[in-house]
């Protein structure tokens, strides 16, 4: 390859004072050779580089479906730094990237090595119209409004123009049923109540439906200090209904703590604890996220979401963060047979905020 | 028009098959007016360039592995009892969505590599757009005539916002729906219509049944639809216009210096698309990202600790934790100001503000010219000031959303950290502001310096009548050019209260605070140099360059030069570097 000066770099269109020049090198721009333009050994290196990286391309390829056949979906290998991963994925992800990379990287190295690396110059035009351009268009505009009599039926214009507001209504009115209401519900109502209600016993949060065996928590079960999650017994029959189950574990799941009754300052009823045992809603009343972390000697329950925080041993307070309101309390008690039951539902609605709140 | 194609007996068969396409297309379209004009379009190189073709490119990676997605995964949240190979969830309930989920990422060759790969994609491609769309601002490349691609721009970060939002969600797992009842909370607060809203976005009362397939036809079709629809016109756009490019050597606002598209253009463009199409297969590869079988399936009444967004939503959750907890209750109605300011207001006026940005600064400063030569951040002080002080506004948000891990990493009270962030968010943006404005002027300041006398090259020379210089070097002609192409921008003149004829100015108050703002932006800039002065300097320094050249050859001479930071001495000093050698000997 001989060596390349910018003369090399003809313009598209050489003729002196053709207005629309293609392109052309800029002339104070010193330009030094690079090794390919000047020893031909350089630029057959520098080819056979290209193309042993188009080769290593494909060769991964046969390699990625070799992989793709032959490893187990399953099977997982130690790699230093990473640790256990799957084989396959650390496989299939190699060769694939390696094949996709190598076709990358041979592109680049031949633009880099030997297509040109001389700067060429292309002028702008400006953006606006010529004045002759503009004035056709607006001559264009005029006939147009001339002819189809936009300006002298105001008639047409007035009921086009409503026609064409009125329209998209019906694509909005269809949006009415993304959520079909059951009769004279409203969902401020429907926010503002959930399962627990006289004599519903307290069943502990441990998966799907609670489990056939379990009937109701004891008051022992509760130690002091202590926290366990719990729902109403009514999500035992919410075993075939997903819908219902995860809506009463969004709304009525509640925690149990128990501490030293002399160490509750303040409720958000009298008497609504049992032997010290007080249930409240597992719902923040920021945005909605379960709280579950507390600290025992504290009384503090903190959400892990945006860290606000409770004194469950003053009425539920806020006592730092974003949350704007106590968390509520559930008035608990226990049944005939000795099992924690509510002895209402919650005094005021669980969960964040809504407008209709008050 | 002939076609430009060369079609002749010497042409290789392939190049004879292409030519007679071409013609074939063009008859058809007339292609070959568009490709004459178009093949040799130059385009400018520097780094920076890269970020929107990084953006480009991963967006089509994600296009890619989504749709191998969208064969394997089911947007269901009808129960299931899982029984694929993921031992520890074996038995247990879960949503279709998650349960498809796990057998991509366990049970299909290839499915987790393409999962990650659409995760990585993703999070490279929110990055890239956010990092080219700094590139854009601090170099004012949404000026005249480029404000509607900036729009566009911003309706790209948008919709990738929400793209990477509504994607999130789709696997079902324990975080993501965390992140859903994020939403619905703030979705109930706002006000009037929220509580409605809330119900009918998510088919009834949360978490419902409906959630994931909604968001699934928006994650796939609504979104990446419009994403792409908007990357077209951001394209169109930029080939019209031309891009913009930074000064140097021979480019003017007139012209564009660069590397013509056939060939080199399309070598480089192509093959970087290669690459990082390959990085992210080889990152999806060798990294795990969003383990979602680790968390374990979603439901309402469970939450993790230390629970994170991807990084791009993170500064909304900082902002809702940082909030004061303030909530109002007017005639009945509840109005939560802790959610409405840092999830609504908050994004909504930061939004605003992107977006009409290119008009506010042109119209503060009466800028009506047409830009195609980039500005130097240090030029533009105070839009550089605003942009710096907008990535401290957002780190600090994004910081707050993380205040639980850096409490937990450094054993500090969360307390303390979210009162000094709160603190932090007020008090260092504007702070911000300051100190990159001065910077700014500073550098200002010594590009003058360097035009007026070139390079100080911190060699003291005492000169043979007993002067003592310092050397100055004269700029190259790449330096002088890049500095040499700072603008002048002119204030803004007050305007007067009334004419000659003492008739009121009624636009008085409109021009003064036109005035204002132009002062607030230019009053502080450095005079640029007139051309003669450059010249001059630059004509010194070469003297003075010229005079240290024979000191040189005299310093070669094993002479002292550098112990005193230059040739000054006095009688009795060593001179040689032997005398110096032996003096140290016998004081030791």
């Amino acid at each position: 390859m001989s060596s390349r000066s910018d003369k090399d770099l003809l313009p598209v269109n050489p003729e002196p004072g053709d207005p629309k020049p293609g392109y052309l090198p800029v002339a104070n721009i010193e330009h030094k050779p690079r090794v390919t333009d000047t020893d031909p050994k350089a630029a057959r290196r520098a080819e056979r580089q290209v193309a042993g990286m188009f080769l290593l391309s494909m060769f991964f390829v046969v390699l990625f479906v070799v992989a793709y056949v032959s490893i187990d979906v399953y099977a997982t290998v130690y790699v230093p730094v990473l640790g256990v991963v799957g084989a396959s994925n650390l496989a299939l992800g190699l060769t694939f990237g390696a094949a996709i990379f190598f076709i990358g990287a041979g592109a680049i190295q031949w633009a880099k090595k030997l297509m040109p690396d001389v700067e060429v110059v292309q002028e702008r035009h400006e953006m606006t119209s010529a004045k002759d351009e503009t004035d056709e268009a607006a001559a264009t505009y005029e006939r147009g409004k001339e002819e189809s009599g936009f300006a002298r039926y105001p008639i047409i214009r007035r009921t086009l123009l409503g026609a064409l507001a009125l329209f998209p209504i019906p694509l909005v009115v269809m949006l009415r049923d993304l959520w079909q209401s059951p009769a004279g519900a409203n969902p401020a109502e429907i926010l503002s109540r959930t399962e627990w209600r006289e004599g519903m016993r307290i069943v502990p949060d441990i998966g799907h439906d609670t489990g056939d065996g379990v009937e109701g928590m004891v008051p022992a079960e509760i130690p002091v200090g202590g926290l366990v999650s719990a729902l109403p017994y009514a999500i035992k029959e919410t075993k075939d209904d997903p819908a219902a189950n995860f809506r009463e574990r969004g709304k009525a799941a509640i925690i149990l703590v128990r501490m030293d009754p002399t160490e509750i300052r303040s409720q958000q009823g009298e008497g609504w604890d049992y032997q010290g045992i007080l249930a409240y809603s597992k719902i923040c009343t920021h945005v909605g996220c379960p709280i579950a972390l507390y600290e025992h000697r504290t009384h503090h329950l903190l959400c892990p979401c945006h860290q606000s925080t409770f004194d469950l041993a003053d009425s539920g307070n806020v006592i730092f963060g974003p949350a704007a309101r106590r968390m509520p309390q559930l008035p608990i008690g226990v049944d005939e047979e000795g099992f924690l039951v509510a002895r209402s539902d919650f005094q005021e609605p669980v969960g964040p905020s809504f407008w209709e709140r008050g | 028009m002939s076609t430009t194609i060369p079609s002749g007996a010497a042409a290789h068969p392939v190049e004879k098959a292409g030519a007679g396409a071409a013609t074939f297309v063009d008859q058809r379209l007339g292609s070959n007016k568009f490709l004459s004009k178009n093949l040799s379009k130059v385009f400018p190189e520097h780094w920076s360039f890269m970020l929107g073709e990084i953006a480009l490119y991963s967006f089509i990676v994600v296009l890619l592995t989504g749709t191998y997605l969208t064969l394997f995964y089911k947007p269901s949240m009808a129960e299931v009892l899982y029984e694929g190979s993921y031992v520890p969830l074996q038995g247990v309930y879960l949503s279709e969505a998650y349960a498809s989920t796990l057998n991509i990422s366990f049970d299909i060759r290839g499915g987790l590599l393409i999962r990650q790969m659409h995760h990585w994609s993703a999070l490279i491609f929110v990055a890239a757009v956010a990092v080219h769309m700094f590139r854009v601002f601090f170099t004012g490349a949404f000026r005249k005539p480029r404000e509607f691609n900036w729009l566009v721009g911003v309706g790209l970060v948008t919709l990738a916002l929400a793209a990477g939002f509504t994607g999130y969600s789709l696997p079902d797992d324990l975080l993501s729906g965390t992140g859903l009842q994020i939403i619905r909370g703030i979705l109930q607060a706002i006000p009037l219509v929220g509580t409605w809203l809330a119900f009918f976005v998510f088919g009834g009362e949360y978490p419902g049944t409906e959630i994931i397939s909604r968001l699934y036809s928006a994650h796939i079709l609504l979104v990446p639809g419009l994403i792409l629809a908007l990357v077209t016109v951001h394209l169109i756009m930029v080939w019209t216009q031309k891009h913009t490019q930074f000064p140097g050597p021979g480019r003017t606002n007139n012209n564009v210096v660069g590397y013509p598209l056939l060939p080199i253009y399309m070598a480089k463009a192509g093959g970087f698309f290669f690459i990082v199409f390959g990085i992210i297969a080889l990152l999806s590869g060798l990294v795990n990202i969003n383990p979602v079988w680790i968390f374990g399936p979603y439901t309402p009444d469970q939450v993790t600790a230390g629970t994170q967004p991807d990084w791009y939503i993170g500064w909304l959750d900082g902002a809702l934790r940082l909030m004061p907890n303030w909530e109002s209750v007017i005639a009945g109605y509840t109005i939560s100001w802790n959610i409405l300011i840092p999830a609504v207001i908050i994004p909504g006026i930061l939004f605003t503000l992107l977006a009409a940005y290119p008009f506010l600064e042109a119209w503060a400063t009466g800028d009506k010219r047409e830009h195609h030569l980039l500005d130097r951040p240090r030029n533009a002080p105070v839009r550089t000031g605003i942009g710096v002080m907008a990535i401290v506004f957002y780190g600090i948000l994004w910081l707050a959303g993380g205040n639980d891990l850096v409490a937990t990493a450094f054993n500090l009270s969360i307390n303390a950290i979210s009162r000094t962030l709160q603190i932090s968010l007020i008090v260092l943006p504007p702070l911000a502001f300051l100190i990159t404005k001065r910077t700014c002027l500073s550098l200002q300041r010594r590009d003058r310096e360097k035009l007026l006398h070139g390079y100080e090259s911190g060699r003291v020379l005492r000169l043979p009548h007993g002067e003592f210089i310092e050397a100055h070097q004269p700029l190259n002609e790449k330096e002088l050019a890049v500095i040499g192409s700072k603008p002048d921008y002119p204030v803004l003149p007050a305007p007067d209260k009334a004419d000659i004829d003492g008739v009121r100015n009624p636009r008085y108050r409109v021009e003064m605070l036109r005035h204002k703002l132009s002062s607030f932006f230019y009053r502080d800039n450095v005079a640029r140099p007139t051309a003669a002065e450059i010249e001059a300097g630059q004509h010194h320094a070469e003297e003075l360059a010229a005079v240290e050249a024979p000191l040189h050859e005299y310093e070669d001479a094993d002479v002292i030069y550098n112990a005193h930071g230059g040739v000054l001495h006095h009688p009795g000093m060593p001179v040689t570097n032997a005398e110096q050698a032996a003096e140290e000997e016998s004081r030791t």
